[in-house]
C-alpha cells in the first residue's frame, strides 16, 4: 500500500497506518503525540481538536486517509522554548484546571486568533463553542483569550523549560 | 513574603499547556494489552451460564469471571455488598459479569458482541416509590441502605404554635460528573510483585483498600499511583476501585500489563452519578414570619449497592435545614435501593439535593406570606449562639447576613425584581431574578476526620528541595499550587522550592481521600504542621535561628541531611477543641466549620421555545482566607457552571434502570454559549484550624445555582417550579398546567 505523507508540527512523516484509523489514533499511537486528547470519540467535546491545513477539526472524526499530504498542527507544535502568548495567558488567567480540555481549547483559541486578533466576548464564545470544559465554567478561558499578549510577564523565575 | 493570598501560577500548569502532562491513556507499558468489561443486558436476574459464540478465536482472548478471583469478591468500601464480578445474582443493567483482554482493541469490541449470557430474569424496581413500597425486596430485608432521624425540640408543639404552615415536595434528578477524561487505569498483578495500579483517580488509598481483599494481599503488596487526572468531581472517588480491580484481575490472569480505558458511553452509563432525590418539607412560622418548626423528609436513590450512599445521605441530612434557625426540627432521611447502577459521590455530596428543596421551599413560603424573598430569609438566618438544624451551636460570629446584603447590592436584586415584575407583562421573553442562601460544611462529617486520623509529611531532599507528601490528588482544583504556597509561607521559602510529590501509596502517607472540600482546609493544615515539625528539628539541632532567611533555611536543611540524616516533619490530624458530635442522636458539631454564601441568578425565559438563559450570575461567599484568588475563583465559577447544568440541561433519561442518553450529544452539559458572566466575591474571615486560614470551597458552589435559577424562573413566570432539571419539555408541561 502507498504510504501516507503527513506533516505534523512541521515535521514530515511517512506512515502506513491501519486504513480505518482516525487521525487522532495516528497522532497519539503512531507518532506518540499524546498531547491531543480523546474525550468522546464522536465529535462532541473538542478535546481532540487540531489544525488540519489551517482549519480547526476534531481529529476523532477525521479518517487518517483524508489527512494524506496535509499539514497538521497539534498542541505540541505551539510552544518552542517559551510558551506562546496564548499559553502564557491561559497560565496567568486560570484557563487550565485539570488540563484535559486544554490542548483542544488552545487549538480552538489559536484558530480564532489567526483570523481575528481582537475577538469580542461573543466571538470567543462562538469560537470555543465546540470545546467542552467541565472544570472552569469557561469564564477564565474566555478571559485568557481576551488577554492574549496583555498579561503581565509571569512571576516565575525561569520562563522556559530547556 | 506571604505567598498565601497571592495568585501564584498553577504549579503543573506549564506541562498541561504544552501537552506534556501524562494522563493515564498517554502511558504505554511494554507488552501491555487492553481490557474490556462485558456487562449484564438486564436489570435483575440470576446468571445461569456464559456462551462464547463463534466469530473470534476465543483461545487467544483472556477471559476473567468471578471464578478467577484469587481473593474475595467484594469492592471494599462501607458495606461488602458489591461484587467485582457477578457470581449468580444480577442487580443492575450495567453489572460486570465478564472481563476480556487482548492486544487488539478492535478485536475486543467484536468479541464483546459474541458473548451470550444465559439469565433467568427477575422483576426489578426502578424508582424510590417502588423501593419504599417494597414492591420487590432487592437489598437486605427492607431496601434501605441507611436512614437517619434527627429530633430537636418539639416539632408537634412548634406546628401547634405556628400561625402559618406550608408544605411542599421537591425533586432532583441524577447528574453525570462528565469529567472530560473518562475513567481509566493500567494494572500489573502477579504473585511475586503484588499489584500495582496507575490511574485517573481521586483517592489512592480507597483503591489500595479495595485491592487488598481482592487478592488477599497485605498492604505492602498493593501499590496505587495517581496519574495526571482529567477531572473528578466525585466521579473518581469510589469508582476507580472497580476498574482498577478489573484491570488487575485481567493482568493476574494474562501475566501482562493491562490498560482499561472506558469510552464515553460506557463511562456515562456504568459509572456513578449524583443521587436523585425527593424531599418533602413542612414549615411552620409565627406571627413575625419566623420559623417555629421544620419537618423534613429526605429520600435519595442509591442504586443497586451501598457504595457511599450512607455518607451522601448523611451530608444531605445535615444540610437539610440550611442556614436558618428553627427551634424545633425533625428530619427523617433514607437511602433506598433500586436496580440501577449505584449512584455515588458528586461534588456537593447530598447537600445540593436537600438545599435545593429547602431554598425552593423558603421561596414558596415567602411568596405565600407576601414577603420579599431576601428579607424573609434574612429574618430567619441563624445567628451566633443559636443552633443549626443539625444541632450545632454557632459559636463564632458569622457573616452570612453581610454576605446576603453584599449579594443584593452587587446584583441590584431588589431594583431588578421590581423592574422585571413591572415590565414582564405581555413580553414573550420574560426576565427574572432569584437567589439562594446556603452554607456548606467542609471536611468529613461528625467524627469522620478523627476516625480517618490523616497523616501528612514534609521532607527535605539532598538536592535542596522541600517535598510535600500526602495522598491528596491534584485533579484540577489546585492541590499542588496551594500546598506549595502554604509550605513556602511556613518555612519562609519560595513556592518553587517546594515539590508536591505525585501520590503513590508506596511513598506517601495516608492523608485521607480528596473529597469533602477537605484538601485545602484539613490537609493543608496538616502540611503546615508537618512543615513546622521539620523546622523544629532544625531549631533543636541548632542549625537554624528562629529568625532566618530562605537561603539560611535551605542551607540548614542540606547541613542537617549531611550531618544527621533524613530530615522529615510529620503531623497527624487532631480535632479542633470543643467539637462534639453525638453519633447516637445524630446531632452536634457536624462540621468543624462552614462556608456561607448567597448566589443570585438573573434569567430570561422564552415563553415560545420554553428555553431559559442565565444572563448573569453573582456568587458571594465567606470562605475563610482565600489562598489563591485565581484558583479559588476558578473553583467557584466551575462549580456554578455545573450547577447551571444541574438546574436546566443535564437530564439522565432512564430506561429500565439504564441510562438511555449516555452520549455527550444527548446528555447536555453547558458550553461556552450557555454559561454567562459569573461574578465572584469573597468575604474573608480566616479560620484558625484551616490551612492558611482557609475553609473548604470545592463543593459549596454546587449548592446554590439550581435553587437560585429556579427561583428566578418563578419570578419571571409567576408559577411554582419544584423539580430539576427544568428542561424545556418540563417547563412546557408546567406552563400548560398553569395555562400560560
Ligand atoms: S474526542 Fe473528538 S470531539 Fe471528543
Ligand atoms: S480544565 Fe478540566 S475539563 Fe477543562
Amino acid at each position: 500500500m502507498k504510504k501516507l505523507a503527513l506533516t505534523v508540527n512541521g515535521k514530515k512523516y511517512l506512515l502506513s497506518p491501519h486504513p480505518f484509523s482516525r487521525l487522532l489514533d495516528v497522532l497519539r499511537e503512531d507518532l506518540k503525540l499524546t498531547g491531543t486528547k480523546e474525550g468522546c470519540g464522536e465529535g462532541e467535546c473538542g478535546a481532540c481538536s487540531v489544525m488540519l491545513d489551517g482549519k480547526l477539526v476534531n481529529s476523532c472524526l477525521v479518517p487518517v486517509l483524508q489527512a494524506d499530504g496535509k499539514q497538521i498542527l497539534t498542541v505540541e507544535g505551539l510552544a518552542k522554548k517559551y510558551l506562546t502568548p496564548i499559553q502564557e495567558s491561559f497560565l496567568n488567567c486560570g484557563g487550565a484546571q485539570c488540563g484535559i480540555c486544554t490542548p483542544g481549547m488552545l487549538m480552538a483559541a489559536y484558530a480564532l486568533n489567526r483570523n481575528n486578533k481582537k475577538p469580542t466576548q461573543q466571538e470567543i464564545r462562538e469560537g470555543l463553542g465546540g470545546n467542552l470544559c467541565r472544570c472552569t465554567g469557561y469564564c477564565q478561558i474566555i478571559e485568557s483569550v481576551q488577554k492574549v499578549g496583555k498579561t503581565k510577564p509571569s512571576t516565575r523565575k525561569g520562563k522556559s523549560r530547556s | 513574603m506571604a505567598w498565601v493570598g497571592k495568585s501564584t501560577l498553577r504549579k503543573e500548569g506549564e506541562k498541561k499547556l504544552r501537552g506534556d502532562a501524562k494522563y493515564i491513556d498517554d502511558i504505554t507499558l511494554p507488552n501491555m494489552i487492553y481490557g474490556v468489561t462485558v456487562r449484564s443486558p438486564i436489570a435483575r436476574g440470576v446468571l445461569r451460564g456464559i456462551e462464547y459464540l463463534p466469530g473470534v478465536n476465543w483461545s487467544e482472548i483472556v477471559k476473567v469471571t468471578a471464578q478467577d478471583i484469587p481473593g474475595q469478591n467484594y469492592i471494599a468500601l462501607i458495606e461488602k455488598d458489591q461484587p467485582y464480578l457477578v457470581e449468580t445474582n444480577i442487580n443492575h443493567p450495567e453489572e460486570p459479569i465478564l472481563l476480556l483482554a487482548h492486544p487488539n482493541k478492535h478485536l475486543l469490541e467484536k468479541a464483546k458482541t459474541l458473548v451470550k449470557f444465559n439469565i433467568d430474569p427477575l422483576p426489578a424496581i426502578f424508582n424510590m416509590a417502588e423501593s419504599f413500597a417494597k414492591k420487590e425486596i432487592i437489598w437486605k430485608d427492607d431496601n434501605t441502605f441507611k436512614s437517619y432521624a434527627i429530633d430537636r425540640g418539639d416539632v408537634q408543639a412548634g406546628f401547634k404554635n405556628s400561625k402559618f404552615i406550608f408544605e411542599g415536595t421537591y425533586e432532583t434528578g441524577a447528574q453525570e460528573q462528565l469529567y472530560i477524561e473518562p475513567n481509566g487505569v493500567i494494572a500489573i498483578a502477579n504473585e511475586t510483585e503484588g499489584v500495582t495500579v496507575w490511574g485517573s483517580l481521586q483517592c489512592p488509598y480507597y483503591v489500595h483498600k479495595a485491592l487488598m481483599p481482592l487478592f488477599n494481599f497485605p498492604p505492602e503488596k498493593v501499590r496505587v499511583v495517581q496519574a495526571e487526572t482529567g477531572g473528578g468531581f466525585g466521579g473518581k472517588e469510589e469508582y476507580p476501585s472497580v476498574i482498577s480491580g478489573h484491570a488487575a484481575l485481567l493482568s493476574w490472569k494474562s501475566k501482562l500489563p493491562v490498560k482499561m480505558i472506558y469510552d464515553r458511553m460506557e463511562d456515562m452509563s456504568a459509572t456513578t452519578k449524583r443521587h436523585p432525590s425527593i424531599t418533602k418539607i413542612k414549615a411552620g412560622f409565627d406571627n413575625n414570619k419566623k420559623l417555629l418548626a421544620l419537618d423534613i423528609d429526605f429520600t435519595i436513590d442509591g442504586g443497586a449497592y451501598t457504595t457511599l450512599s450512607a455518607v451522601v445521605l448523611s451530608r444531605g441530612t445535615l444540610h437539610a435545614a440550611g442556614p436558618y434557625y428553627s427551634p424545633n426540627v425533625k428530619i427523617r432521611s433514607r437511602a433506598l435501593a433500586t436496580n440501577t447502577p449505584p449512584h455515588g459521590a458528586f461534588r456537593g455530596f447530598g447537600a445540593p439535593q436537600s438545599l435545593f428543596a429547602l431554598e425552593k421551599h423558603m421561596e414558596f413560603c415567602a411568596r405565600k406570606l407576601n414577603s420579599n424573598p431576601a428579607i424573609f430569609r434574612k429574618n430567619n438566618l441563624v445567628k451566633k449562639g443559636q443552633l443549626l438544624g443539625c444541632g450545632q451551636w454557632v459559636k463564632e460570629e458569622i457573616k452570612i447576613g453581610s454576605v446576603l446584603e453584599k449579594a443584593l447590592t452587587v446584583s441590584g436584586f431588589q431594583e431588578k425584581r421590581k423592574r422585571f415584575l413591572a415590565t414582564n407583562k405581555n413580553k414573550v421573553i420574560k426576565k427574572g431574578i432569584g437567589l439562594a442562601v446556603f452554607m456548606h460544611g467542609a471536611g468529613f462529617t461528625g467524627s469522620g476526620e478523627t476516625f480517618l486520623s490523616s497523616i501528612a509529611s514534609v521532607k527535605a531532599t539532598d538536592d535542596g528541595k522541600i517535598e510535600v507528601l500526602t495522598s491528596n490528588t491534584e485533579i484540577g482544583q489546585g492541590t499542588n499550587t496551594i500546598f506549595a504556597q502554604m509550605t513556602a509561607d511556613t518555612l519562609k521559602i519560595d513556592p518553587s522550592d517546594v515539590e508536591v510529590v505525585q501520590p503513590d501509596t508506596a511513598h506517601v502517607p495516608n492523608s485521607g481521600p480528596t473529597v469533602a472540600s477537605r484538601t485545602c482546609m484539613i490537609v493543608g493544615k496538616l502540611v503546615e504542621q508537618a512543615a513546622l515539625d521539620l523546622k523544629e528539628k532544625l531549631f533543636s539541632s541548632q542549625l537554624l535561628n528562629k529568625k532566618h532567611t530562605r537561603k539560611e533555611f535551605l542551607g540548614a536543611c542540606k547541613k542537617y541531611i549531611k550531618d544527621v540524616g533524613e530530615l522529615k516533619g510529620t503531623s497527624q490530624y487532631k480535632a479542633p477543641p470543643n467539637v462534639i458530635w453525638d453519633e447516637q442522636r445524630y446531632q452536634g458539631d457536624a462540621y468543624g466549620t462552614y462556608a456561607w454564601a448567597t448566589y443570585v441568578a438573573e434569567v430570561s425565559v422564552d415563553t415560545r421555545s420554553y428555553t431559559t438563559t442565565v444572563d448573569k450570575f453573582w456568587a458571594v461567599q465567606e470562605v475563610g482566607k482565600v489562598i489563591n484568588p485565581t484558583l479559588a475563583k476558578g473553583q467557584i465559577i466551575g462549580g456554578v457552571a455545573q450547577g447551571i447544568g444541574y438546574a436546566l440541561y443535564e437530564e439522565v433519561v432512564w430506561k429500565n434502570g439504564k441510562m438511555a442518553n449516555a452520549r455527550m450529544s444527548n446528555y447536555i452539559m453547558p458550553t461556552t454559549l450557555d454559561v454567562p458572566d459569573i461574578e465572584v466575591h469573597f468575604a474573608e474571615m480566616p479560620y484558625a484550624y484551616g490551612g492558611g486560614g482557609s475553609k473548604g470551597i470545592g463543593e459549596l458552589p454546587l449548592d446554590g445555582p439550581a435553587p437560585a435559577i429556579l427561583n428566578a424562573m418563578e419570578q419571571a413566570l409567576g408559577i411554582e417550579l419544584t423539580q430539576i432539571p427544568m428542561t424545556p419539555e418540563r417547563l412546557m408541561a408546567k406552563m400548560n398546567e398553569n395555562s400560560l
